[in-house]
């Protein structure tokens, strides 16, 4: 973000700037990972939903701070706008309580689980800090990650990859359409 | 602006959890709900800005697309099972297991 800076800006306003983009970022990479965590523990399916749709939304914000607008603005129509209603629909479906009712844990699984979960997190950070130490952030990128720019590169380059997406959500959608439709039905209008 | 490799992190500790949500949690929408793809999505576009091309991002394009019909096609499946067997208890839906 530093171009749109004046380049005879004083240094004293250049470090307020680092500082206060620091800061948003720690502020809404703690509500993410607090969210996150609410998706993982909450006892009712609908608070996960819920936290869920938080956890997209500030996941959103931190796209944008990645000047990727095009994906935030995607981010929050597809996965806030279509994703959770979805999960909300088929929770409302099924039966919250029946699905509360079936959370209980094994004894011994938290415990395995966390401690596999923190092998990774290890493993992860390791091996990505032998990259990334030392490393600035690529100033270079003017153009960002508008509409634009990303449509050109969606339509040109991509543009075979953009087809198959679509045909896939096709699929997805008839498939979806036929596994969720009622069996009885399905006989009927088969005979 | 903001190093990359914090935003790596962030995303590392975001997988981290909805590893840990997959393993411990039962009931088949919850591991549903879990935020893999999303961290993932996060380190996609964070390498996109640090080595300034856009092929992270269009990359996370077809991931969400991908997402859109995982979701809908897993939550067709656990609608169409729940109803034969009045469960979504991942530990009673073993009929194929061997």
């Amino acid at each position: 973000m530093s171009e749109y800076l004046n380049p005879n800006i004083n240094d004293a306003k250049k470090v307020l700037f680092m500082t206060l983009s620091l800061l948003f970022f720690v502020l809404i990479g703690a509500i993410s990972l607090a969210a996150a965590v609410g998706v993982v523990s909450s006892r009712h399916p609908v608070h996960s939903a819920l936290f869920l749709l938080s956890h997209f939304v500030t996941l959103a914000v931190l796209y944008v701070t990645l000047e990727a607008q095009f994906l935030a603005a995607i981010q929050v129509i597809i996965y806030a706008g279509g994703i959770v209603i979805l999960i909300l629909f088929v929770i409302m479906l099924i039966g919250s309580e029946k699905i509360e009712a079936q959370a209980e844990h094994r004894s011994w699984t938290p415990y395995v689980g966390m401690a596999l979960g923190i092998v990774l997190l290890g493993g992860l950070v390791i091996s990505l800090m032998q990259g990334f130490t030392g490393i600035d952030a690529n100033a270079s990128l003017v153009q960002g990650g508008d509409p634009v720019v990303v449509g050109y590169e969606l339509f040109t380059q991509y543009i075979l990859p953009f087809e198959l997406a679509a045909v896939l959500l096709l699929v997805a959608l008839l498939g979806a359409l036929l596994l969720a439709r009622h069996p009885a039905k399905l006989k009927t209008e088969s005979k | 602006m903001v190093p990359t490799s914090y935003y790596l992190i962030l995303s590392a500790i975001i997988f981290m959890i909805g590893a840990i949500g997959v393993l411990t949690r039962r009931s088949a929408l919850i591991i549903l709900m879990c935020v893999m793809l999303n961290s993932v999505n996060l380190t996609l576009i964070a390498l996109s800005r640090q080595w300034g091309n856009l092929n992270g991002q269009i990359f996370v394009f077809m991931i969400m697309a991908v997402a859109a019909a995982e979701v809908a096609v897993g939550l067709a499946i656990l609608i169409s099972h729940n109803r034969h067997t009045d469960t979504t208890n991942i530990d009673e839906i073993n009929l194929l297991k061997w």
